[in-house]
């Protein structure tokens, strides 16, 4: 689960890490109240959208005095942002986030995610703030340092001082910026995230660290333990689709294609869309309705397929182990009656019940066309667009 | 053969008494998967198709001589189960359980490391040794015996591959399925390192994802360490990037982990790929074909 901004920043703040002052807006004027609130000077206004490339994109922007950051906000709110993260279809900025503006001395990096291969939390940090972290890695992995935590004892505070150290950081600094990893740390284990960074870290020219940006992702296993974590959700930054199947527990994930597809089991429902490709055609999505889906659940994943106007096919591609055939089946066809299905439809049942399954379709009266096994359903589908 | 568990291994079920366990354990039954009993905490005493119900697993292992278990807990209860499996000595430990928050994996990484237990999984179907001991759901009748070792982090892409080996006729030593989270019990490289030791098995199927690097880590080892041949395939190849494909280990990251690198790292290593997943049976014949 992602989060804006300024909602990690409020997590970090409360694990002792400072940021700059400021508040969120969602109109103009509440911005220029904020910066009233905050004094004369200097300020930043910040698009909060769920992607990065925002400076780029124009979602940045420095502002003079109240009345600039008035300007500033009226132009960012409403804007279509496009970046390389958004996509071609850009994102509608509706919060934008007011800050004092810092005297940037430095940039540092540092970040905090799960290594799969060892098993364990690692913090990452690199002297080259405000930039691509991938890049850095890419250019100048010397400057990347790592820390392992040990899953036992946690992080260490000698640890915090290896890495500060190792930054160049000022024995001064390098107290604060222990401070800092340690509050990370906490927020990152407490909450069971899967992402903490901060990038840039600044090191003003007074000599103080302070998160410029930050960027938190939950382990969205984790957030059944999280609720007040949970309610951060932005769900106008999701695919109405792909909200509506998270209510009946399914895996929805919408793509560019015209072939719909319905399976069950992750692997197989990626290998099918990859079929879909190997003859010719793409997927629409990626549905994956699971082990032991009700009846209720499949015919929900249908109508979304269904709603979606790209869809000129529908693959239904089942291989039943807890899964009964018999149960898809009926889904099917309690579907067909709340949604007329205009497109061509095929169906490959193989496993649990797969017979009677096939039974159900074929005295339904429904235009089904059936299929044995994944490469003839993935060819029938292809010629059906045609 | 047959790689970790066969016909002697006695199977404690954990969460037999809730909906998914009950069934499950029935079906393994049914398949001739040796179960001595369940563990449900506070419904000790109780009997489950006539077999003992356990208030904790030390005691299903003292009682009941239980040397592998199947869990099938909740998420939020998973990682406690399967520690405590561990703690009482269960040697092969298979967990059902998806959505088990990845810190909790860590740590019970990190416990198993010092207590001698192997994991398959979490977020798995389990493992089956073909016609001797199946643990897990997978569905025993698509499988047959025969000299193949299969080997997957998906699920009913696995039944998809066993299905199209059985009706060529070529049948399975064992299948295990090592999960779809990111940190997982027992990764490739330990299962083929298990497969080329075993006497029974004369080729391993590998069915791979998009996400981390397993399939990348099986490569170094294929090409130093096998000599038995290893026909694979990635799904994936239409996965977009940066999200999560169902799987919470299936994800590539700041262009990481896309199945046409892993694909070319398998083959790399001498490993033939199937082109399409309708593709995998016919591929490992024309393997084997070949071999003969």
């Amino acid at each position: 689960m992602k989060t804006h901004e300024y909602q990690a920043k409020e997590i970090l703040k409360s694990y002792g890490i400072p940021v700059p002052e400021g508040r969120v807006a969602t109109s103009a004027e509440e911005a220029a109240e904020v910066a009233k609130a905050l004094g004369e000077g200097k300020f930043v206004v910040k698009s909060q959208v769920h992607a990065g490339g925002r400076g780029k994109a124009g979602g940045i922007k420095v502002a003079e005095g109240i009345e600039g950051v008035r300007k500033a906000a009226s132009s960012i709110l409403g804007m279509k942002l496009v970046s390389k993260q958004t996509g071609p279809e850009g994102k509608i900025v509706s919060r934008v986030l007011v800050e004092k503006g810092i005297d940037i001395g430095r940039e540092l990096y540092l970040g905090m995610l799960v290594d799969r291969d060892r098993a364990k939390v690692v913090v990452i940090a690199s002297s080259e703030g405000g930039m691509e972290i991938e890049e850095v890695a890419a250019r100048s992995p010397e400057k990347i340092i790592r820390e392992y935590i040990d899953p036992t004892v946690g992080l260490m505070p000698f640890q915090c001082r290896e890495m500060g150290y190792s930054l160049g950081l000022a024995p001064a600094e390098v107290g604060k910026f222990a401070k800092i990893v340690t509050g990370c740390f906490n927020a990152f284990a407490q909450n069971d995230m899967s992402l903490v960074e901060i990038n840039p870290l600044v090191v003003t020219k007074g000599g103080d660290m302070i998160a410029l940006d930050a960027k938190l992702i939950a382990d969205d296993n984790g957030l059944f333990r999280h609720k007040s974590l949970a309610e951060l959700r932005d769900f106008t930054e999701e695919d109405w689709r792909e909200v509506e199947a998270g209510k009946h527990d399914l895996n929805y994930i919408g793509l560019d294609g015209s072939i719909g597809c319905l399976v069950n089991g992750a692997g197989l429902a990626m290998a099918t869309m990859d079929i879909i490709k190997f003859c010719g055609a793409m997927p629409a999505n990626f549905l994956d309705v699971g082990g032991s889906a009700s009846v209720d659940a499949v015919t929900a994943g249908f109508k979304i397929i269904l709603s979606d106007p790209r869809v000129k096919a529908v693959l239904v591609n089942i291989f039943g182990g807890i899964m009964r055939c018999d149960l898809v089946a009926q889904s099917i066809v309690a579907a067909a009656k709340d949604v007329e299905i205009k497109v061509p439809l095929v169906v490959r049942l193989q496993g649990t019940n797969a017979e009677i399954g096939r039974k159900i379709l074929k005295d339904s009266g429904l235009t089904i066309i059936p299929a044995a096994t994944m490469d003839e359903a993935a060819g029938k589908a292809v010629e059906a667009l045609l | 053969m047959s790689i970790i568990i066969d016909s002697s291994t006695r199977v404690v079920v954990q969460g037999i008494t809730g909906e998914a366990g009950g069934f499950h354990a029935k079906q393994m039954i049914a398949y001739g998967t040796k179960v001595v009993g369940g563990v449900t905490p506070g419904k000790g005493g109780q009997k489950f198709e006539g077999l003992p119900v356990f208030n904790t697993v030390r005691a299903a292992v003292s009682e009941a001589g239980a040397s592998a278990s199947c869990i099938f807990v909740p998420p939020a209860f998973a990682a406690d189960a399967i520690m405590e499996a561990a703690d009482a000595g269960v040697k092969v430990i298979v967990a059902i359980t998806e959505g088990i928050p990845i810190l909790d994996m860590i740590k019970v990484r990190s416990y198993l490391a010092e207590r001698g237990s192997r994991l398959i999984g979490p977020n798995c179907p389990g493992i089956i040794t073909v016609g001797e001991c199946k643990i897990g759901i997978m569905p025993g009748d698509i499988h047959k015996k025969g000299p193949v070792g299969v080997l997957s982090r998906s699920g009913t892409l696995t039944y998809e591959a066993v299905d199209q080996l059985s009706r060529l006729n070529i049948g399975q030593t064992t299948c295990i399925g090592i999960g779809g989270d990111p940190i997982i019990g027992t990764g490739f490289v330990d299962a083929l390192e298990l497969f080329e030791k075993d006497g029974a098995t004369e080729a391993v199927v590998l069915i791979g994802e998009i996400g981390g690097s397993a399939e990348e880590d099986a490569s170094r080892f294929i090409k130093e360490k096998m000599s038995k041949p290893v026909v694979a395939f990635v799904a994936g190849r239409t996965a977009p990037e940066g999200r999560r494909m169902g799987h919470a280990g299936a994800i590539i990251s700041g262009g990481k982990g896309t199945a046409p690198e892993k694909v070319r790292m398998l083959e790399e290593a001498g490993v033939r790929v199937a082109p399409s997943p309708a593709e995998i049976g016919s591929t490992l014949a024309a393997v084997l074909g070949k071999k003969k």
